[in-house]
């Protein structure tokens, strides 16, 4: 009666092994996570709740955190000092290990975030992070012309703000708090994070301004 | 703890053939310290099945961008960040 | 060759999005549960991604070089034999 009665040698999802477009990693794939499962090196279940809660990770998160953000400045200092505690305080999953940073964008000071390395991210609260930001042209040039970047990106900032990069490098994971758009007062903080973008809290947009009144 | 916020650091100019965290474009420039965010396992041991103990301090350390590219086109002030490990730095004169 | 930082390149940033397909998902949830196992951490994973060749590397999606990866270090372990993954995909 339980998931556990079934024999899984023999109760895996009979997808096809391969379609049309796929890549030859698609099948090796499918075929390595069998092998691993059959040797007993990891669990069938253990495999399928992680791609659950992959797919359950959404940039709906870090909106819920900037929208707090924006109506209690108490709740940003946390915030800016860790993350994760913040997260877990409006009872959301930061996910395991690294510890994530917010950094907050001011009249004065824009920040966008990069990892030259490899691909660093705060996926528990943003979802998985877009092709572009693990794309060789980002990773390049994120660092040496940030503000090419930008206005590629459709960011045209004053000149008399600061542009500042990070580069997650290590075991921190950097969220940005965009800042919060003109005509937004009044709104609730639900209606913030709707205005919350996903790329608004990488550094590379704005937040999406608020419907006009009426 | 070796260096506190706000102290000039120069990142080593080493080379490292193994697997290491330290972007190339820092290695032998000058920054200061912006953060001292805590110690983690050191991934240059890490990467190869050891536990990565002693753990390093990490370090938030910022870098004016007209020092990293000699052409870089934005304004002056510009800055960038990069976590770097306490065993790449050194004290900056 | 993964150092890219400031890598001389004009090449404009291609900001088309595609959804993981259900082999990147089960790529990443694998990698995971090596992990939860202490069979793999982060740091292998990056170290076998950075041994490919720069071509494959260039040329490889994400998730590829994450297959790349964990093939090489689990081989390295011992927990995959060589040629074992190609007999069982029938090659």
């Amino acid at each position: 009666m339980s998931e556990h009665d079934h024999d899984h040698g023999h109760d895996h999802p009979h997808a096809p092994i391969t379609n049309g477009d796929e890549p030859a990693a698609a099948p090796r794939v499918r075929a390595l996570e069998e092998l691993l499962v059959e040797k007993g090196v990891i669990a069938r279940e253990d495999v399928r709740a992680r791609i659950d809660w992959l797919v359950s990770r959404s940039p709906g998160d870090g909106a819920r955190l900037v929208a707090r953000a924006w109506v209690d400045p108490a709740f940003k200092a946390r915030l800016l000092e860790d993350a994760r505690a913040a997260a877990l305080e409006l009872g959301l999953d930061p996910g395991p290990s690294p510890v994530v940073v917010g950094v907050e964008n001011t009249a004065d000071v824009h920040h966008m975030v990069v990892c030259t390395l490899c691909s660093c991210y705060p996926r528990a609260l943003l979802g998985p992070p877009p092709d572009w930001y693990k794309s060789l042209p980002y990773r390049s040039r994120a660092v040496s012309d940030p503000r090419g970047v930008l206005s590629e990106f459709g960011v045209e900032l004053d000149d008399d703000v600061e542009v500042r990069v990070l580069d997650s490098t290590a075991d921190i994971r950097y969220l940005v708090i965009p800042r919060r758009p003109d005509g937004s007062d009044g709104m609730t903080e639900e209606e913030l994070a709707s205005l919350v973008t996903r790329d608004s809290m990488i550094g590379v947009a704005e937040p999406a301004a608020p419907a006009p009144v009426g | 703890m070796r260096y506190r916020v706000g102290q000039r650091v120069r990142v080593a100019a080493r080379r490292h053939e193994g697997h290491h965290r330290t972007p190339g474009y820092v290695k032998g420039k000058s920054g200061s310290i912006e953060r001292v965010h805590a110690s983690f396992t050191n991934p240059e041991t890490r990467a190869y099945g050891s536990d990565g103990l002693p753990s390093q301090t990490l370090y938030l350390v910022g870098f004016a961008q007209r020092d990293l590219w000699p052409e870089y086109r934005g304004r002056p002030s510009d800055r960038i960040s990069v976590d770097v490990f306490e065993h790449w730095l050194e004290e900056a004169e | 060759m993964h150092d890219r930082g400031g890598w001389p390149t004009e090449a404009r940033i291609d900001r088309s999005e595609h959804e993981l397909a259900d082999w990147e998902l089960m790529m990443d949830a694998i990698v995971g549960a090596l992990g939860g196992r202490g069979l793999m951490n982060v740091d292998e994973l990056r170290r076998g991604i950075e041994s490919m060749p720069a071509n494959a590397y260039e040329q490889a999606s994400y998730y590829e070089r994450w297959l790349y990866s964990v093939e090489s270090i689990l081989a390295e372990k011992g927990v995959l034999a060589a040629g074992e993954l190609d007999k069982r995909i029938g090659r």
